[in-house]
């Protein structure tokens, strides 16, 4: 099937498999490594994205039901090798260990800031929800977010 | 993962997405695939065909009138916590809605695949016995409502014939609501759940413990599993009513 996607503000065409998971489209067709594939099976957040502004998680998806959508992945975030103001706060607060959750964490965290410039600490907890992190045990990622918050 | 091959149809009015269903008896309806497509990972399920329903207009939109609440089928958690139809009138259901997973599920999943489902597990089905919900269910020979006692028949079995989709879920006026569970972790998978609506008598509904939503304490057989023996689900589900009662002013 034919499709047409605008990820990260390029507009793809791409003939795909109905089969094809959005993640392994973003992923393997268009070369975006970035989102992570952790779990498959919707549980952990690594391959989160947004999706027409909704944060969802792209394993969930068909790479077809894209067709028309605008997506971001993290690697819209930075631009000309700078980090935004979320990632410099992930960074300055090290709310990264391995880095695995890294790229889901980030667009979770953008889709809250995004609907919400000041969230409290229990909304921050609230709009991670869908990440699991092995590693940093959360607090020094609620403390980037709330850093990166107004 | 790879999943099995499927073809893909994105209908975008209900006589297209019926007729697309018509197509194959292996035909499947896709939602917000929160489940579906893990189905289909499992290969527990096989659809040879997915009909998206995202561009149905017929199954979207809330309204509100004399207290009844109609909702289509492919409202998500995220638009019944956002509506002010729904927590103006019955706040439980936008309460309910945010206490399911996470901000990505709530974001896709929907309430008619919630309930279209039926898996004993999930929030929606005990909530709509006790608000005494009615469905409207759309096939090839038309249009029918069915209650939610009738509605819900076994583990992932609903009145919702191959071919057939639930187009909108009414909800009539009542006094009060109330939910109570016991998760698996905040906002996690519930262990056992129970529902009350107060419209002069009082309702309750309670999940987890049967096939479909339970309306009677006596007699009820829960299963045992790592997250608590039958026992245990028993004792909860006789708390848990009782909570949900008492919120529903009951
Ligand atoms: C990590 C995770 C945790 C979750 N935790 C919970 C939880 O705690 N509680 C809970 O309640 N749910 C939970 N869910 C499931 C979630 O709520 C699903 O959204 C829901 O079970 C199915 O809704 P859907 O819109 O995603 O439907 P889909 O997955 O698209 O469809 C489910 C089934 O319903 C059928 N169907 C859907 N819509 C219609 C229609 N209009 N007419 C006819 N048939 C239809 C489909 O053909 C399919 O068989 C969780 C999901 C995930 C990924
Ligand atoms: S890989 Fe998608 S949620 Fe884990
Ligand atoms: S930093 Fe390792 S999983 Fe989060």
């Amino acid at each position: 099937m034919n499709i047409t996607v605008t990820v990260n503000g390029e507009t793809y065409e791409r003939d795909v498999d109905p089969r094809r998971l959005l993640i392994h489209f973003i992923r393997d067709d268009l070369d975006l490594t970035g989102s992570h594939v952790g779990c498959d099976t919707g549980n952990c957040g690594a391959c989160t994205i947004l999706y027409n502004g909704d944060a969802v998680k792209s394993c969930m998806l068909l790479a077809v039901q894209a067709d028309g959508a605008k997506i971001e992945t993290v690697e819209s975030l930075s631009a000309n090798g700078e980090l935004d103001g979320l990632q410099q706060a992930f960074s300055d607060h090290h709310a990264l260990q391995c880095g695995y959750c890294t790229p889901g964490m980030l667009m979770s965290a953008k889709h809250l800031l995004d609907h919400n410039a000041s969230p409290t600490e229990g909304e921050i907890r609230k709009g991670i929800q869908g990440n699991i992190c092995r590693c940093t045990g959360y607090v020094n990622i609620v403390e980037a977010i709330k850093a990166a918050s107004k | 993962m790879l999943l099995a091959a499927v073809e893909y149809a994105r209908p975008t009015s209900l006589a297209d997405a019926l007729a697309a269903l018509g197509r194959s008896e292996n035909a499947r309806a896709l939602a917000g695939g929160q489940t579906l497509i893990n189905v289909m990972k499992a290969r527990a399920a096989q659809p040879d065909l997915l009909v998206d329903l995202a561009d149905v207009a017929e199954l979207r939109g809330i309204s509100e009138s004399s207290g009844s609440l109609e909702i289509g089928a492919m409202t998500t958690y995220s638009q019944l916590m956002d509506s002010s139809d729904v927590f103006g009138t019955r706040p439980v259901l936008s309460r309910v809605a945010g206490e399911i997973a996470d901000v990505q599920v709530r974001n896709r999943g929907t309430i008619g695949g919630n309930v279209c489902l039926s898996d004993p597990t999930n929030h929606f089905p005990p909530l709509m016995v006790s608000m005494n919900a009615s469905f409207t269910i759309v096939g090839p020979s038309g249009e029918r409502t069915v209650n939610a006692g009738e509605f819900f028949q076994g583990v992932y079995i609903t009145a919702v014939e191959p071919g057939e989709l639930l187009t909108k879920i009414t909800i009539p006026p009542a006094q009060g609501d109330g939910f109570a569970a016991v998760t698996i972790g905040k906002d996690g998978t519930c262990i056992v759940n129970a529902a009350a609506t107060r419209n002069g008598e009082t309702r309750f509904a309670i999940g987890c413990v049967g096939a479909v939503p339970v309306t009677s304490l006596d007699d009820i057989d829960p299963p045992s599993d790592v997250h608590g023996s039958a026992e245990y689900r028993r004792h909860l589900a006789k708390i848990l009513v009782d909570r949900a009662i008492a919120e529903a002013g009951g």
